[in-house]
């Protein structure tokens, strides 16, 4: 009947039915009383601001944005969407310097990897950290990932073994973090793409996902890149070449906060926005491709589920992936989340909430005795590195490795 | 992806389904759209409390009285006894205890201080088999100050009624005033996530301090939301017996114990894909293939030989009433409702609803149907079966219980 269509409320919010399940599993409630919780953030703050924006609460900002209470809620009621709207409406503070530096991350990252090496060194020198803390206000204990003197982007160009040759192609979509920091999963996910027989690809144009743009609120510049990215990737799909990553978040925030945040419609390409683990299951899993792994590869890791990785609800393909290599005894440890959430972690008012909430974590790792921890996350690396001091890989760093690439290469007629 | 059987559902009945096939080696995964209702739960199981209005002491006996389309009928007075006696050991393998048994109800004392008869409970809450002579007589009755959820004088006047000496206190910690910061978050949850570690040490000793002569001290049940690692240690601490008694939700024990079983029914081996929901089938004959998720997509078809739909009645969504029919939302299966719309409610509203009883058309094993055809390898389980009005009967978690017990039966013979 008609009236039940009109009945459909943004972000269904109006399916909320007060059930309090999604204020068991927010990570900041359980640390800071001072945060209102999901519910009193999103849905039921939401009747009030819509009524008046007046009602708007600052306390807000403390949401890490992880979405656990929308796994957690029963409803489908899209609670961090509905929270992240209302900070986007409501909140008419202009973001400080500290949050434009911690969110240009292609303008950071463009500057710092002419000048590694120094840059480096700076980013660990004590008095600069105490410079950084008391001035900018980025915690003194964090130290922010090295920069790479050649950008991956560079190196594709450049030095990457030559990709015309393959019939089947893929689109690469990097993000910063591999791009300006570790190039190394990059070259690891060209490895593994070109042994089952995939050429890979750069994006005519790739900028920052916008992750930390919408967390800082920089919603102009985050749309701005949100529309370029969705140009490129168009451009890609249209030429046959589905667009893959390696970061679960660069890889949620442009299938999800695009159209739900920023209102960025990718209706027509979300489907091609894949994780490189989902893909290659799914090739595995249909019989197209196989792995053949190395009979040395001896490793004893935990999987730590990202907040955004438990949203897509794609942990499973990481998992059933790393589960294939032979030599690979898998500790599974509760999901819970590591407590950094990108940027947040990185600014001193909040060191102390983000150290709190990924204790149980840190406990967990630390317990399960492990040589390595995989991860589909880079915030949530830097965080349990820093934390526990146990290395942490990307599973296609960690395919890639354990890979006998020749072996591959033949069982899949190459 | 391929699988033994799919569990649609990870509420009590999916979770009871799913530990008991992983408990027998398959391969199995459950698909669940946000928690359960297991959140809301008292901490006590009651299999079947009433019929036709008159309170029930032995449920099994009681069971022939039930409408012939009962799914305690379609398995049977003996099946049900079995079945009903095999739910402990399986919670138990999980570390939740559970007391009480089908033949005989127990009383457990709810929120507002009745003595309720019930089949099993969670080991720590109050309960007792005849309330009149319980093992302890000299209750104190202890609240945390500012939790709004509890209330000591409706238990002081139930436990007076069955002869007990009561005395209520008040106490508080450091940890607790925190949270009182918060005017909306003293609630269940935000306690328990507290009361743990060495915070545990200070509670005991405030609990001692209060307790004087007390033989027993009865606490809001805010205590352990992940293990019983919590009651345990505080047990330890307190010389005392301590019983536990349920709250307004978010209900802890209920928390706890579907903590439990999932964790258990991952060390099986079992697949949990939470936040996830079924968006098609994929059917050929009578049979179902493969369902695909939300979540997964297109390209992740997930296959099995058998599937057990285990997604709840209107309040889990597992029924959806439209304004001109009640539907099945997953498959479109058929279902079992008045024809018409009047049909649906009874004025009183106190009174039965015929609504409760709707629920999934299936045959005598369960199995479901769609557009008039019996599907062989989809069998339906627990509050989305057709035929019972779990809250007028206090059957739900029976339902829910021995049902999943049935199918995972059916599916291993």
């Amino acid at each position: 009947m008609e009236y039940q269509v009109k009945n459909i409320s943004p972000n269904n919010f109006e399916q909320c039915i007060k059930c309090t399940i999604c204020t068991v599993y927010c990570p900041v409630l359980s640390v800071n009383p001072d945060y209102p919780g999901p519910k009193q953030a999103g849905p039921d703050g939401e009747r009030y601001r819509l009524k008046d924006p007046e009602f708007y609460d600052k306390a807000l900002k403390m949401c890490l944005n992880c979405k656990r209470c929308e796994v957690a809620c029963p409803s489908g009621v899209r609670i961090g969407d509905i929270i992240q709207n209302a900070r986007i409406k409501y909140d008419h503070h202009a973001p400080l310097l500290r949050d434009r530096m911690l969110a240009s991350t292609d303008e950071m990252g463009t500057l710092a990897t002419k000048m590694a090496p120094i840059v480096n060194t700076m980013l660990r020198f004590k008095p600069v950290k105490a410079v950084m803390h008391s001035v900018i206000g980025i915690d003194s204990n964090r130290t922010f990932p090295a920069y790479a003197s050649r950008t991956f982007e560079s190196w594709m160009r450049h030095k990457a073994p030559d990709q015309s040759g393959f019939k089947k192609k893929v689109s690469y979509f990097h993000g910063c973090y591999v791009n300006y920091n570790f190039p190394t999963l990059g070259q690891d996910f060209v490895k593994l793409m070109n042994s089952i027989g995939f050429g890979v690809e750069l994006l005519k144009k790739e900028r920052c996902c916008g992750v930390a743009k919408i967390a800082n609120k920089l919603i102009k510049e985050a749309t701005r890149d949100a529309k370029t990215n969705i140009e490129a990737i168009r451009a890609s799909v249209g030429e046959g070449r589905p667009v893959l990553g390696t970061s679960s978040t660069c890889i949620f925030t442009m299938r999800d906060e695009y159209p739900h945040v920023l209102g960025v419609d990718n209706a027509d390409v979300r489907d091609s926005i894949s994780l490189a683990t989902k893909f290659v299951y799914e090739l595995i899993d249909s019989g197209k491709v196989k792995l053949v792994f190395r009979p040395d590869f001896k490793k004893r890791i935990t999987y730590h589920v990202p907040c955004h990785m438990q949203r897509m609800g794609w942990a499973i393909y990481s998992l059933d992936l790393l589960k294939m290599i032979p030599g690979l005894e898998l500790v599974p440890i509760e999901s819970t989340c590591c407590g950094i959430s990108g940027t947040y972690g990185f600014k001193k008012e909040n060191y102390a909430t983000s150290q709190a909430i990924g204790k149980e974590l840190f406990d967990n790792i630390l317990a399960a005795n492990v040589d390595l921890v995989a991860c589909d996350c880079e915030t949530c690396k830097w965080q349990i590195e820093m934390s526990t001091g146990v290395p942490v890989s990307n599973p296609v760093s960690i395919l890639a490795e354990a890979l006998d690439v020749e072996a591959t290469r033949r069982a899949n007629g190459l | 992806m391929k699988y033994d059987t799919i569990i649609i559902g990870g509420g009590l009945s999916g979770l009871v389904a799913g530990v008991k096939l992983a408990s027998a080696n398959r391969k199995v995964a459950i698909i669940t759209s946000g928690q359960s209702a297991l959140h809301f739960s008292s901490g006590s199981f009651s299999l079947l409390s009433k019929v036709e209005g008159e309170k029930v002491s032995d449920p099994i006996e009681a069971l022939a009285k039930l409408p012939e389309a009962h799914p305690y009928r379609k398995i049977g007075s003996e099946n049900v006894r079995n079945l009903a006696s095999d739910v402990p050991h399986l919670f138990a393998k999980a570390g939740v205890l559970l007391n009480g048994n089908a033949s005989e109800c127990h009383y457990r004392l709810t929120p507002l201080g009745l003595w309720e008869p019930t089949w099993l409970t969670i080991d720590t809450l109050a309960a007792c088999t005849d309330p009149r002579n319980c093992p302890w007589r000299n209750a104190v009755i202890v609240n945390f100050k500012g939790y709004l959820d509890f209330y000591p004088e409706y238990l002081a006047d139930g436990l007076n009624k069955m002869g007990f000496t009561t005395r209520c206190e008040e106490v508080t910690l450091p940890e607790l005033t925190r949270l009182r910061k918060s005017t909306s978050e003293m609630r269940a949850a935000s306690i328990a996530k507290v009361l743990r570690g060495n915070t545990l040490e200070s509670l005991a000793a405030e609990l001692l301090r209060v307790s004087g002569d007390a033989d027993v001290i009865f606490m809001p049940a805010v205590i352990g939301l992940k293990s019983n690692a919590e009651t345990d240690r505080l047990s330890q601490l307190v010389d005392k017996a301590i019983r536990y008694v349920p709250v307004i939700p978010m209900s802890v024990v209920g928390v706890r114990a579907e903590s439990m079983l999932r964790r258990l029914f991952e060390s099986l081996g079992g697949t949990y894909l939470l936040g996830d929901s079924v968006k098609s089938g994929d059917f050929k004959g009578n049979r179902l293939q493969s369902v695909r998720t939300v979540n997964l997509g297109e390209n992740t078809p997930l296959e099995a030989d058998q599937f057990i739909l285990a997604t709840g009645s209107f309040f889990s969504q597992g029924l959806v009433a439209k304004p001109d029919a009640i539907v099945e939302p997953v498959f479109g299966l058929d279902v079992e409702c008045t024809a018409t719309r009047p049909e649906r409610y009874n004025k009183d509203f106190f009174g039965p609803q015929a609504y409760m009883r709707f629920g999934v058309k299936t045959d005598s094993d369960f199995r479901v149907s769609l557009g008039g055809k019996t599907i062989e390898n989809l069998r339906a389980i627990g509050a989305i079966l057709a035929g019972a009005d779990a809250l007028k009967e206090g059957s739900g978690a029976g339902i829910a219980t021995i049902t999943a017990l049935h199918a995972a039966q059916r599916i291993l013979s």
